[in-house]
């Protein structure tokens, strides 16, 4: 699997973790680490430690997210990025909108 | 499809054989399986047969007279084309060498003798099996290529459809180089240039999240908005806004467009820029060295609502034979067989090497090649350099009312006060009711370009307070639009007036506008009087307005604006 979610056991933290390159290919995978929560958890991780790169959909897939979780009211942070991820999170201004580390 | 169903379906199958006895017993088993049979008595009659009733199957006499098996197989193999004829050799040979000339000479199996009823009927079934497995390929290979075709047919279409919106602008410009991959649409590109009524040019760069026709659909809307308000006199900003907000409410979420925007006057010599997602473009030196990036500070177009959009521009000064030079993240973005990135440094070094404009492209590309072996099909590169204004000739804006109803005589007054100043741009407006006015639209431009500088010296040295000493050299010009955006946020009164008042004359008419603010004034003598060197960066309003009009003057300690504007009759 090379998205993986995981619930903190009190159910207020999503984490979901990517492995690999984050691009179009992960589409199906990354929706379902959270389209399929029966309640969206208040606060969501998404750990890019293992993520190799990142193109312009995975910043649409991370849109989505964004919009599912509540769009402006959501808590979203991007954390463990690499400097070339933070490099195109940053050019793309996506700070402005997600809580990145 | 069931195993059933295969069972019962009836092959032609042909028999060539030499022995009668032997014709005959293979023609009753293959016939009791349920199969129709054909016969041939040798080689030559077999291709023949074969020629004549195609049938899915040929079991093969190896050594016949006329022409042998191995021959026949061959020929039959030719005449099969791509379609998958099993052929089984009947053989009493059994030496491997004469076994293996059974299977080079096209055969997919071989029986021996005597024959087996039951084997023959196991191997007619397993060639069958792979038989339709070659057809289900073949077919499928055929529907995959004429999607394909299709595919590439409407992207064609789509592509000639795009062209003619896009190519309304002026990219064909002597001062632009650009170079774009064919289908450079269907990997989001967007590359899309205008000149405002006023002679300034509009430029964007644009790369659409995805690639196909899910990134070329989106080009249309913001095509549009772009050549629609660049073409009314807009500015960057209220055309940045009015694209973000298309693009907000027609894309899906997750889709956007990241872009860089250019507003050029050769007039002014200044450039405003705006950059969302976009790589850093660049401003290069006229004779090499350091280039200047062009840095996104924005979200790209489609991601925030409207009500929290920025489209706060940065302003620089141009002086002659500087170039903007604008990229797609295909350059930057492109790896090698490690994953490794070329990069900003690696294209800054191309940039800051470069001596001969000309060879600019030539020389990212060729960088491009040596990093990785081969180019990308989605690089998108642009060149703009800053000439003379007279170098350019916008087109003629095309008007297609007769000009009969032009109102001749009238006037009008606005006051727009601070809210309004914050958040409007009135020039649009005012210019498109000028543009009734049919005697006035040769000097189209110069009315544009007039009304503009009056506006934002108004705005800018009347209302905000603001100095344009400042402006002397690069970094006070950075500063000064800085201090420009803090101050205008931060407004809460003044107000400019701008009355219109056209007459009409014996031959023709005139135009008079007055730009009024509630600022301190300046002195107008002193100003004036200044030559156009010591004026520097700053300062050049004022000529440019003595130039283009017929008379101005400015009254009220500078506050008030005069300026005329004559035409004659019209033939």
């Amino acid at each position: 699997m090379a998205v993986v979610s995981e619930v903190s056991p009190d159910g207020k933290k999503l984490t979901i973790k990517v492995k690999g390159r984050f691009d179009f290919g992960k589409h199906q995978e990354f929706r379902e680490a959270y389209e399929r929560k029966p309640k969206m958890p208040d606060s969501v991780v998404v750990d890019l430690k293992e993520a190799t790169y990142l193109d312009s959909s995975a910043l649409g897939m991370l849109l989505l997210l964004r919009d599912h979780a509540g769009g402006d009211d959501s808590e979203i942070r991007v954390v463990n990025t690499s400097s070339d991820v933070r490099k195109i999170l940053a050019i793309s201004n996506f700070d402005k909108l997600f809580d990145i580390t | 499809m069931s195993q059933f169903a295969h069972d019962l379906e009836a092959l032609t199958v042909l028999i060539a054989e030499d022995g009668a006895a032997d014709r005959l017993l293979l023609a009753t088993i293959v016939r009791k399986q349920g199969h129709q049979v054909l016969t041939a008595e040798n080689g030559e009659q077999a291709v023949a047969l074969f020629a004549q009733q195609r049938p899915s199957l040929v079991l093969l006499d190896a050594l016949m007279p006329v022409m042998d098996g191995f021959e026949a197989a061959r020929q039959i193999k030719a005449l099969a084309g791509e379609a998958l004829v099993p052929i089984i050799f009947l053989t009493s040979l059994s030496e491997e060498h004469a076994l293996v000339r059974c299977l080079e000479a096209g055969g997919d199996d071989f029986l021996a003798k005597p024959y087996s009823p039951v084997i023959l009927a196991a191997k007619i079934k397993a060639m069958d099996r792979l038989r339709r497995l070659q057809a289900t390929v073949l077919e499928q290979r055929d529907q995959i290529a004429r999607h394909h075709n299709h595919l590439l047919n409407e992207q064609r279409v789509a592509k000639a459809v795009f062209d003619q919106v896009a190519h309304a602008g002026c990219l064909s410009a002597s001062n632009i180089r650009y170079l774009q991959s064919p289908y450079a649409l269907f990997n989001g590109d967007l590359l899309l240039a205008a000149f405002t009524p006023a002679g300034d040019m509009h430029v964007l760069l644009g790369d659409f999240t995805g690639h196909g026709l899910p990134a070329a659909v989106g080009a249309m809307p913001l095509a549009e908005v772009f050549y629609g308000m660049t073409a009314k006199g807009y500015g960057l900003a209220e055309t940045l806004r009015e694209m973000n907000a298309k693009l907000k409410r027609i894309l899906p979420v997750g889709m956007f467009c990241c872009a860089l925007l250019l507003n050029l006057s050769f007039q002014r010599r200044v450039v405003e820029v705006w950059n969302g997602g976009m790589p850093d473009g660049y401003l290069l030196p006229a004779g090499g060295g350091e280039p200047l990036p062009l840095i996104s500070r924005h979200l790209p177009l489609g991601v925030l609502a409207p009500e929290r959009f920025n489209d706060t521009t940065e302003v620089l000064p141009l002086a002659l034979g500087e170039r903007l030079f604008l990229l797609s993240d295909g350059v930057v973005d492109t790896s090698d067989e490690h994953d490794q990135l070329f990069g900003v440094e690696r294209l800054r070094r191309v940039l800051s090497a470069n001596r001969q404009p000309a060879l600019l492209f030539e020389e990212v590309l060729q960088a491009l090649e040596q990093f990785r072996g081969r180019s990308r099909d989605d690089v998108s590169l642009l060149d703009i350099e800053v000439v003379e204004p007279q170098v350019l000739s916008p087109p003629p804006v095309i008007y297609s009312d007769s000009g009969q109803s032009s109102p001749l005589d009238w006037s009008l007054q606005f006051e727009f006060r601070a809210e309004t100043l914050k958040r409007f741009n009135p020039l649009p407006y005012l210019l498109q009711l000028l543009q009734e006015i049919h005697g006035l639209r040769a000097q189209g431009g110069a009315l544009h370009s007039v009304l503009t500088e009056l506006y934002s010296n108004a705005l800018e040295h009347g209302v905000l307070g603001l100095d344009s000493a400042l402006k002397r050299d690069a970094q006070g010009f950075a500063a000064y639009y800085q201090v420009r955006n803090e101050r205008l946020q931060a407004l809460c009164d003044g107000f400019i007036r701008v009355s219109l008042r056209v007459e009409p004359d014996r031959q023709g008419g005139r135009l008079i506008i007055e730009v009024e603010d509630s600022g301190q004034g300046f002195n107008v003598s002193k100003v004036l009087a200044r030559s156009v060197s010591e004026q520097g960066l700053c300062g050049r309003g004022l000529n440019l307005v003595r130039r283009l009009s017929r008379r101005a003057e400015w009254a009220d300690e500078g506050r008030r604006a005069c300026v005329e504007f004559a035409w004659e009759a019209l033939a």
